[in-house]
């Protein structure tokens, strides 16, 4: 079976901790993407799986064989590198062919396996040429043809479309997406990109400073955050996450104090439980619907500045000792500069975070 | 490769965008200041074809031809090989009948040396210069600075030891001494070139030979070694010349037997007491310039066809 198992993986590079303790688990057919910020340790997780990095403790499990003691050429392992990779001296075709001269068949079925992967990704115009005579895209499937033209036990993506410009890339995502989907491999797709991640993925796995912060679907990360980081790190714009004091909680409403004004929020019951202190009030920008008067479990703010994108708007407010709260509304809702919002948070998609940043939810 | 292309579009350059060539304004400035750099060259060689009598004449003879009548015949004289055929063979003494001079053992010594030290330095150094940018020891900084100690200073300082050395070792005046120190010469430059070499190398394109199933051995003879043939051919090039032309060591640390042509040609010419015979230098010369000049010639289409661009960007 086609399996990933990561366990308690730590790398050290020095003194210094590039990656701590990480779990995950990518099954067959699975697609998982490490998401996060630059240097937080996504690329060594998986130069780890890959075995061009050591791990320093812990374990990683390939097709249910430990692979800690295997150079990378054992592991029977696919990767695609952020620059491609690709051999400059040999031609596309020689290129892609170039895994298959290990697996011990003639030329002629070698011939037939770098014809058919050419075809599925539109290379076989220039299987001929070198890697510096054909465009940008092109090297990309060029490199994906090479990872997919064996039939390893994994794959392995290294930000694989961050050098594509934007049309490009979407067109790419949805190739990549579906060459996976009919192949039924682990994979793991390590991306900065959140956008990418949430489209590609079963599950994202996000991480930050060598810790994987949340592992679910794109579904859960992004409407279950388990901390303020994840919280901040998925969706755009941004989550509004207001620093708040929080009073008490009765009849399902939790009473929090911000900016001199006492708002009662319908939230999560395990909210019941947390002691009165500091909290942080997390809420998508999406998930406000604006009221005409002000009432007990408005937060109020003023109309700063207004940014249409479209379908909708942006609206930045300004709360009276100036939080910024972002808020998206639909195009035909007009709003003008200066106006005063009310506004009530979604009960659902709203998300208290305890002092630790984590969040406060059964 | 495709024929009928240059080696400028070949190497992703087009006329319309990125390479214009020059005007002729431009092409004349830079093919005079070439003229000038070649200009001691081409007195030597028209000195070698040179009748004798002419060698010192005022006023100078300038050319072997009138160019369409461009030059003055005072200027112009009839070119002559005879000065080469004295290289190899001439008379040594008054009256008496030409002699073998040894000068073709001389070339032979000259081109065994310097090639089979070149080369010899090129592999190792080339296998060295992988490991110090691959494989970094600890202090790997400090082993290449020693390396290049030798030639931190001039020829004459370092030669009174290596003497020394060569002596205790027997070595003076052999095959094996002279070779042994060329190749430990060329071994530092080599290394420090090809080092560099192999750090513009994106390390992502060897992993990813790895990943594909190559050995270590494989991914430094099939992914990197193709990717460096410019810097393999320069740095054969450059030690080709340092070596070829060294004279010093040549001076103090080769015998009779093993000679090279530049110190031979200083020994030719400084000897018999009857003045320097500047045709019999000329000649001598000019057959020394051509193996270097054919090799590097010949690598010049080397020099650039190695370059790759735009597959790997750090």
């Amino acid at each position: 079976m086609s399996t990933i198992e990561v366990r308690k993986i730590t790398k050290k590079f020095g003194e210094f901790v590039a990656v701590r303790d990480a779990d995950l688990s990518v099954a067959a057919g699975e697609v998982v993407c490490l998401l996060g910020p630059s240097g937080c340790g996504k690329t060594t997780t998986l130069r780890m799986i890959a075995g061009l990095e050591r791990a320093t403790a812990g374990d990683v499990v390939i097709a249910g064989q430990r692979m800690n003691d295997l150079s990378p050429e054992k592991r029977n392992i696919a990767m695609v590198f952020q620059f491609y990779a690709l051999y400059p001296a040999l031609t596309v075709g020689q290129n892609i062919a170039m895994p298959l001269h290990h697996e011990g068949i003639g030329t002629a079925e070698i011939a037939v396996r770098v014809n058919k992967v050419a075809d599925i990704l539109h290379l076989s115009d220039v299987l001929d040429r070198l890697p510096g005579q054909v465009s940008e895209g092109e090297k990309q499937r060029v490199a994906v043809a090479r990872a997919i033209v064996r039939d390893p036990n994994c794959f392995l993506f290294d930000e694989p479309l961050s050098r594509l410009d934007v049309e490009l890339r979407h067109s790419m995502r949805g190739q990549i997406k579906a060459v996976l989907s009919n192949l039924s491999k682990a994979t793991v797709i390590v991306t900065h990109d959140q956008l990418e991640a949430l489209t590609m993925a079963d599950r994202i796995a996000i991480m930050r400073d060598g810790l994987i912060e949340q592992v679910g679907s794109p579904h859960e990360v992004f409407a279950r955050p388990a901390n303020i980081f994840v919280a901040s790190f998925i969706g755009t714009p941004q989550m509004n996450l207001i620093e708040a004091e929080f009073k008490g909680y009765g009849n399902g409403k939790a009473t929090v104090t911000f900016d001199q004004q006492d708002v009662d929020l319908s939230v999560n019951p395990a909210v019941a439980n947390l002691r009165p202190g500091r909290v942080t009030v997390g809420v998508r920008p999406r998930a406000f619907s604006v009221v005409p008067e002000d009432t007990a479990d408005t937060i109020d703010a003023m109309a700063e500045l207004i940014e249409p994108m479209g379908a909708e708007t942006l609206i930045h407010a300004r709360t009276k000792t100036g939080s910024d709260i972002r808020v998206v509304v639909p195009r035909d809702k007009k709003v003008k500069t200066g106006e005063a919002l009310y506004l009530v948070p979604d009960p659902a998609q709203t998300h208290i975070f305890a002092e630790d940043g984590k969040a406060v939810r059964v | 490769m495709e024929s009928g292309t240059s080696i400028w579009e070949r190497m992703g350059f087009r006329k319309s965008s990125g390479v214009a060539e020059a005007g002729w304004g431009h092409t004349l400035v830079v093919a005079g200041v070439s003229f000038i750099y070649f200009l001691p060259v081409l007195f030597i060689i028209f000195t070698a074809i040179k009748p004798q009598a002419l060698a010192l004449s005022v006023p100078p003879t300038l050319s072997p031809t009138s160019l369409f009548g461009l030059i003055p015949d005072q200027f112009v004289f009839t070119p002559t090989l005879e000065n080469f055929g004295s290289v190899f063979s001439r008379v040594m003494t008054a009256g008496g009948q030409p002699e073998p001079t040894g000068f073709d053992r001389f070339f032979f010594n000259s081109i065994v040396i310097a090639s089979v030290s070149v080369l010899l330095a090129l592999v190792l150094g080339t296998l060295a210069a992988y490991g110090f940018s691959r494989y970094p020891l600890k202090g790997n900084d400090t082993y290449l600075f020693i390396i290049l100690t030798t030639r931190m200073l001039p020829a004459i300082v370092v030669i009174i030891p290596v003497i020394l050395m060569f002596r205790a070792a027997g070595l003076s005046g052999s095959y094996l001494g002279i070779i042994m120190l060329y190749t430990a010469f060329n071994l530092a430059f080599t290394i420090w070139m090809m080092k560099s070499f192999f750090d513009e190398l994106s390390p992502d394109v060897e992993d990813a030979a790895r990943i594909d199933g190559s050995s270590e051995i494989k991914v430094f003879l099939k992914i990197c070694l193709p990717q460096v043939i410019a810097g393999l051919a320069a740095t054969f090039v450059f030690g080709l010349i340092l070596t070829w032309n060294e004279f010093l060591f040549a001076l103090l640390l080769t015998g009779p037997d093993t000679r090279t042509v530049p110190v031979a040609m200083n020994q030719a010419v400084s000897s018999g007491g009857r003045g320097t015979d500047w045709t019999l230098l000329a000649a001598i010369e000019t057959l020394f310039l051509i193996p270097v000049f054919l090799v590097t010639f010949f690598l010049q289409e080397h020099l650039l066809r190695g370059v790759t661009f735009g597959t790997v960007r750090k």
